[in-house]
This record gives structure tokens, sequence and C-alpha cells, in this order.
């Protein structure tokens, strides 16, 4: 027995069996739609860890001649020196599509165009470690760039593969098995009816055959006494 | 439409980008990183880099924008090194899309 109640018709199981053939058809749609994000998503994952590793290493170089630079200078010339940024950095995002996930795309654009001016200070008051220090975090930065991008499409993913999963597992364990059961449900349901009627007609029939036989009888015996 | 790139951490650990011309928001508590990243969340920030030591008192935050497209916000190891939150997400944002731990 289902257990929603079903009507028991034609029009039900007509029903029912289109909706079937609709929930199969997306069932196998999803399950390609969640095998390709994952192939996309182990991808960009591996993507991810490699260029990870390598930002937080380069970081931590970054971080080690900073630390230099202000060893070498106070820290109010430091704090100074890198208060008003020459450099400005503006990001444009535009989107991309991955099995209809939006994932970000950045780009950026340096007010400077040219690399070797965008240190922010004079030179006379700095040390020279400070300028390898900020040079290297520019480079650095690049990859950083790259890093949120693909950490943020790897995030989103995760999170479409996730809402596709659980909807292929609903439609395979939960929804397809629910209507073949109504299904099968209604097809024995008027099986049977039409069996019942099959047996009903044939009980009338049997009723009609012996009065019919009974009726011969009769006019055969009254033929019988009259003459 | 252009948007900014903001950096979130302790003075030390952001200064440099400054130079790089991204905003930097020097913060000394967690609390204060909290409303610094809500209150960016809400103006034209498409990424925000937090340090991990500041990250790891507010995984709620992280979870709270984690599915939104923007802003990103990406883990950073501070001046103290990397505490390996960052990598660990990712182990996590695995988990939550095979349902194990693959890899």
């Amino acid at each position: 027995m289902p257990n929603v109640a079903v009507n028991p018709t034609r029009m039900e199981l007509t029903r029912l069996k289109g909706k079937l053939r609709t929930a199969q058809r997306g069932h196998k749609l999803l399950k390609d739609k969640r095998d390709e994000l994952m192939k996309q998503f182990l991808e960009t994952v591996r993507e991810v860890r490699s260029l990870r590793a390598e930002v937080e290493e380069d970081l931590m170089k970054v971080h080690g001649s900073f630390t230099v630079a202000s060893a070498l200078m106070s820290a109010q010339a430091l704090e100074q020196a890198l208060m008003y940024p020459k450099q400005s950095v503006e990001l444009t995002m535009t989107f991309q599509n991955v099995m209809s996930v939006n994932v970000p795309v950045y780009d950026f654009q340096t007010r400077t165009k040219s690399e070797s001016d965008i240190y922010p200070y004079g030179f006379a008051g700095t040390s020279g470690e400070l300028d390898a220090a900020v040079e290297a975090l520019g480079h650095v930065f690049r990859k950083m760039l790259k890093l949120a991008q693909i950490e943020k499409s790897a995030q989103l993913m995760a999170e479409e593969i996730e809402k596709t999963r659980r909807r292929v597992n609903a439609l395979e364990y939960v929804k397809i098995p629910e209507m073949q059961e109504s299904i099968k449900y209604i097809t024995m349901k008027l099986e049977e009816n039409e069996r019942a009627n099959t047996i009903r007609l044939m009980k009338v029939k049997d009723m009609v055959l012996k009065d019919a036989v009974e009726e011969r009888r009769r006019k055969n015996e009254e033929m019988l006494a009259n003459s | 439409m252009t948007y900014s790139i903001a950096v979130v951490g302790d003075w030390d650990s952001v200064m440099g980008f400054r130079a790089l011309g991204l905003e930097t928001h020097p913060v000394r508590t967690p609390d204060q990183a909290r409303e610094e990243i809500k209150r960016l969340a809400k103006t034209d920030c498409a990424v925000i880099y937090l340090t991990e030591t500041l990250a790891k008192a507010m995984p709620d935050v992280l979870d709270r924008y984690k599915d939104e497209l923007r802003p990103a916000i990406i883990l950073i190891p501070g001046r103290e090194g990397s505490l390996g939150i960052g990598r660990d997400n990712i182990q996590r944002a695995i988990e939550r899309a095979v349902g194990a731990d693959i890899l």
C-alpha cells in the first residue's frame, strides 16, 4: 500500500505514469549534472590546494621581509611611509557559468601602470628592505587574487553539488519508488475490479441461463401434458 | 562596475597591503573584525582577505558569507604563520560536496 492515498482510477494512473517519466528523466539529468560538477570541483580543489600552499609560503616570506624592514626603521617612520598609497587597485568582477553555477572571475586594474612606480614614499627616509618587501608583496598579490577566485568558485560549487546530490537522492530513493508503488497499487486495484466484473457477468449469465432452461423444461412438460 | 578589495587583520600583517593600494582595515580584536566585515559586505567590496588568527575566533562569519557570491572571504596567514585553517576550509568544502573525505 502506498502511504499516500491515491484514487485507483485510470486518469490517476495516466497522470502518475507521466509524472514518473518526468521524474526519471530529471533524475538522469541531475545525476549527469552532479557528476560533471564533481569533476570540475575536484579539478578546482586541486588547484586551490597547490595555490594556497604556494601563497602561504610566499606570504610568510613577505612577512619576514617586512619584519626585517620594520626592524631597520622606526615604527612611526614605517607607518608614515605606508600611510598614503600611491597605487590603487580596482577590481572588476565578471561571471562564468560552470554547470549553472555562477562563479566569479576577478580582474584588477592598477592606477599606476608601471611596476616600479608603486612605492608610496620617497627613498630617502626608508630602508631598501621595505622596497623589496613591497615588491614581493605585489607579486604575491596576483596569486592571492587568483586564489580568491578559485577558492570562492570551489565554495560555490560545493554548495551546488550538495544541493544537486540531495535532489538526486530524493528522486532516486523517495520520489521514484513512491510513484512506482502507487502505479502498482492502481494497476492491481484496476485488475481486481476487472476480475470482479467478469465474475459478476458470469454469475448473471448463469442465472439467466438457469431461468431459460427452467422455462424451456416447463414448456416441454406442458406440451407433453396437453398431448 | 568596479569593486574594492579589503584586507582585515592586525596592523603588522596588513600594512604591506596598504602600499599596494588595497583597502586595509587594521583591527585588534575579533569583535572589531566582525563589525568591519559586516560593514564591508554591505559596500562594494568583492574580496576580503582575513588573517587566520582572527578567522579562528569567528567561524560563524565565514559560514555566513560562504554561499554568497560577494564578498569572498579568503584567509591568509598573518604574521604569526599559517594555522592551517585555510586548508581545513578546503577540506570541509570537499566533505560537504562529496559527503565523505576523499583525496
